[in-house]
């Protein structure tokens, strides 16, 4: 502009000060400003993401090990049944006195003076209580080994656990820790001598609930988490998929389907707790089912799934193009028939896309089962879903509120074990919608 | 005949029935297929259907109203000095009957005889069998138990028959109709059609059930303490529910939770807001496709987590992480080694909840932002206006109302969430105004009450659902408001 404004002048003499001033420097500098903070954004929203998955992992990982020791055990006839009466009396090899074998064996592999009492007692602290229902097992399941010398791998207890692992501060004073020297000196030699090692821990992936560290594991929760997704699964797909078709293809347009859809809407944002009050309220009070069962959580589970599963099942039957539905109707298909033949096969990819999605978030949820009373302190596995158990998540809560340090470990390990379900099952629907996505 | 077992038959019944309907409609159509109304497929379907249904609908109502008939009967029957102790004393009685009935059934004639002419402790005899009694039994029990058990059992056996007959003979009366120009498909894709109907209705269901159920527990709840105590008392202390100790011990205060509530979700939404909208500006405006292509889902991936998962987090990671750095804080400034953040504390779980509710308010809000049609950005462009002054001055505008409701769904998320504000936030209920100590929530309150033993007697497990219904209330204004703007702003713009 400037320029036919006096065209003879040279640019020279006419500065760039005398310019309007639009402030574009200070415009540039507040663009570059705020696409840093959007940059920032991002990157804190990450940063968070890569600290929670380091801070479960850097603490969990070494749950998958554990510390066993493996000693020569002698199931010597004097202590298991002094007065031979297993034949008359069953109950005798269920009470019998079995640490006693494992102070024994320990006694003779360290080589102590059994008439230490003190000495004795912290070296057999070393191994963990576990050890005696292990040995019970053993010559319940085969009382022929009554009298003969077995090696047999014991868990070792949490804290010698955690100091093997390097886990316990041994530098601290010895009065304020729960590993002594001696234990220590003992848990070096047995390590030596190759009878305490560190190896892959399969009692995180099968033990129930205990009240030792070392002998709790998420198996039996990991039952209970698998009745409950298979219910769920097997009542709201269907439901889900018939409810989304009649909406979606034969409903008229009226108040009442309108309110059915803005209630959907609703359902899929009401607080997961309101489900477990539900669940409490109607299944367990009203309808008197039992606590605690795999049964009532699948239940409420699925009516929170519901909605979940029928929006993402209207979106995929909406993405079917009309064409589909004329070429079928106008080749004398019923309604019926266009729908059950046609559109549904071409949207069961989204479908189960939605579905593996609505699945994958009940299988962390954990509040309505704390109301329904899956807080519950499970052994057995159960062995139908009425029975009492509990869930993945809900034994990680449990574990969560445990005192002991050893817990963390294990709460981080059965999270290790929920996110990596949860991949998969991500995974898969992501796997799904890229092999079966059509563009129309 | 076991219930399973009956279903089995039913389903037998019903598979022999479609074969039965299917070649029937070959048989009648005389070979020629093109002379059938529907598919023989459709016959079969039509007469399987009428072979199970009515069987099964009779099935649910003889097992649903034949335990009430028996309870009533074998309730009235028990003797005059029981029937005049009141309802609890007899419900009481009639329980103890059950489980001597269920005991008998263990046991052989011999041991029954022996019991019945009192040779035997009843009480011993059935324990021995796994079956534990809460006293010792009565005489007349042993009556009352084997006129229980013989009901049931003719009851069984009547509603074996009555189950097999309606099914049978639906199968013949369906066989009967199929003919060549019966509309058998007609039928079947009516039967559909009624459980497509069914399935969309359980929606409603569950929306009646959360409702009803909460108001008529909370209805109890206020008949022993007052609504206006409950909604503008401003202490929560709920004590013990003692077995028996029946009136309102304890103060039931909402505010104190409601502040707690209220304050946790505005620490997070304060975190989460910004992080979450400028994360969704740059993964609308300015974001290559190659970078969206990997934030955006890694940023879902925050939401995929379970909230438990939070919880530990926040219990383990954050928590002790603010409450060392307090200390070190305020060693260095004062010199006083004390920290002055606890671990569990408002900004704690705010902090932690803020985390998991970025990716709702940036993925909710990127969708909103990618609405606003091509044009009005083009036009801010073409004037000159700089990328974040578009954003700034037309884009967000033109937006606003449709962001507005994502940060309200984003906040009722923020108000109904539980595990986060049970691990990180405590449990202690006051009114106060400082971040740093903990506060509880209405959703801590909730499964505070209701775990352990619970008594459905005691407004210290009712008053569980006054809070849960307060909860659904305040969450359901919010999302109706916030789907409602929504709407309306999709409209807009269609």
């Amino acid at each position: 502009m400037t320029e036919f404004a006096s065209p003879t002048a040279r640019v020279s003499t006419r500065p760039a000060a005398s310019r309007r001033d639009i402030g574009i420097k200070r415009r540039y500098a507040a663009e570059r400003r705020f696409r840093a903070f959007g940059f920032g954004a991002i990157a804190i929203g990450l940063f968070f993401l890569a600290v929670l998955l380091w801070s479960v992992v850097s603490k969990g990982y070494t749950a998958f090990q554990q510390t066993t020791i493996t000693l020569p055990i002698e199931f010597s006839e004097k202590v298991i049944d002094p007065k031979n009466e297993r034949a008359t009396d069953p109950k005798q090899l269920f009470t019998a006195n079995y640490p006693l074998l494992v102070r024994e064996a320990l006694v003779k592999q360290l080589g102590l003076d059994p008439a230490k009492r003190p000495l004795v007692k912290q070296a057999t602290d070393m191994v963990s209580a576990s050890a005696r229902s292990q040995l019970r097992d053993i010559v319940v399941a085969d009382p022929t080994v009554i009298g003969k010398t077995i090696p047999v791998t014991l868990l070792a207890d949490a804290n010698i656990d955690s100091a093997f692992k390097g886990q316990i501060d041994l530098t601290v004073d010895e009065a304020r820790r729960k590993v002594k020297d001696e234990q220590v000196a003992w848990m070096n030699t047995l390590a030596e001598e190759g009878v305490l090692k560190k190896s892959f821990n399969t009692g995180i992936f099968t033990f129930g609930a205990s009240s030792r560290p070392e002998a709790a594991g998420v198996g039996v929760a990991l039952l209970g988490s698998l009745y409950m997704m298979l219910i769920v699964l097997v009542l709201s797909l269907p439901i889900g998929v018939a409810a989304s078709i009649y909406l979606e293809e034969f409903a008229p347009k009226n108040r009442l389907t309108d309110l059915i859809e803005v209630n959907i809407n609703n359902l899929a944002a009401v607080p997961s707790i309101v489900y477990g009050l539900l669940g409490l309220a109607v299944f367990i009070n009203f309808w008197g089912m039992p606590r605690s069962a795999a049964l009532v959580g699948a239940f409420v589970l699925t009516l929170m799934t519901l909605p979940t599963i029928i929006i993402a099942t209207r979106a995929a039957l909406k993405a079917v193009p009309p064409s589909i539905r004329s070429a079928a109707l106008g080749l004398g298909a019923s309604k019926m028939q266009t729908v059950f033949h046609h559109v549904l096969p071409l949207a069961m990819p989204g479908i189960l896309t939605g579905t593996i999605i609505g699945l994958a978030h009940a299988l962390g949820e954990t509040a309505p089962l704390l109301l329904i009373g899956m807080v519950a302190f499970v052994v057995d596995f159960p062995g139908s879903p009425l029975e009492p158990s509990t869930a993945l998540p809900v034994q990680i809560y449990m574990w969560a509120n445990e005192a002991e340090r050893a817990f963390v470990e294990r709460t981080s390990g059965a999270i290790i074990i929920l996110l990596i379900f949860l991949i998969f099952m991500n995974l898969g629907a992501i796997l799904l919608r890229r092999r079966f996505e059509r563009r129309w | 005949m076991s219930t399973s077992l009956l279903l089995l038959i039913i389903a037998l019944i019903g598979f022999i029935a479609f074969l039965a309907g299917r070649s029937r409609s070959f048989a009648r159509s005389g070979g020629k297929l093109s002379s059938l109304h529907s598919l023989p497929g459709y016959h079969g379907s039509y007469v399987a259907i009428w072979a199970t249904l009515p069987a099964l609908l009779l099935l649910a109502i003889w097992l649903i109203t034949s335990p009430v008939y028996i309870d009533y009967t074998v309730r009235s029957s028990l003797p005059e000095p029981v029937q005049s102790q009141g309802a609890a004393t007899l419900q009481l009685a009639l329980g103890q009957v059950k489980s001597v009935a269920a005991g008998f059934e263990r046991l052989n004639a011999s041991e029954i005889s022996a019991i019945e002419n009192g040779s035997a402790n009843m009480r011993e005899t059935l324990a021995s069998k796994g079956v534990a009694l809460a006293g010792e039994g009565e005489p007349y029990m042993v009556k009352a138990a084997q006129q229980f058990n013989a009901m049931r059992q003719y009851s069984r056996w009547l509603m074996s028959v009555a189950v097999l007959l309606v099914s049978v003979a639906g199968a013949f009366y369906a066989l009967r109709n199929i003919d060549v120009r019966f509309r058998a498909r007609n039928r079947v894709e009516r039967v559909m059609l009624g459980s497509l109907i069914l399935a969309s209705s359980i929606a409603i269901l569950t929306t009646v059930g959360i409702v009803a159920s909460m108001l008529s527990e909370a209805g109890r709840f206020f008949t022993m303490v007052s609504p206006m105590e409950f909604f503008f008392g401003t202490v929560w202390d709920p004590r013990f529910a003692a077995a028996g100790s029946g009136g309102a011990s304890g103060q039931f205060g909402l505010l104190p939770l409601l502040a707690g509530t209220l304050y946790i979700a505005f620490v997070a939404m304060l975190f989460a807001v910004p992080i979450g909208l400028f994360a969704a500006i740059y993964m609308a405006e300015y974001a290559s496709p190659r970078l969206r292509s990997i934030a955006k889902p890694l940023l879902e991936v925050l939401a995929g987590i379970p909230t438990i998962v939070y919880g530990f987090f926040a219990l383990v990671t954050v928590g002790p992480f603010l409450r060392d750095i307090s200390t070190q804080l305020n060693g260095v400034l004062t010199g006083n080694y004390q920290n002055f953040i606890q671990a569990q504390s408002v900004i704690t779980a705010g902090i932690v909840m803020g985390i998991m509710l970025i990716p709702f308010v940036s993925s909710l809000s990127d969708d909103i932002i990618t609405q606003v049609p091509r044009a009005l950005r083009d036009g801010s462009l073409g004037l000159g206006a700089t990328r974040s002054e578009t954003v700034k001055k037309v884009i967000l505008p033109a937006a606003l109302p449709g962001i507005v409701g994502a940060l309200l769904l984003t906040a009722s998320r923020a108000v109904g969430e539980t595990m986060i504000v049970v691990l990180a936030a405590g449990v202690a209920a006051r009114m106060q105004f400082n971040p740093l100590e903990p506060m509880t929530t209405v959703t801590v309150k909730i499964v505070n009450q209701l775990t352990g033993d619970l008594e459905f007697t005691s407004p210290q497990t009712l008053v569980a659902f006054a809070l849960g219904i307060t909860l659904f209330v305040i969450t359901l204004g919010l999302n109706i408001y916030a789907l409602y703007i929504v709407r309306k702003y999709r409209e807009q713009y269609e």
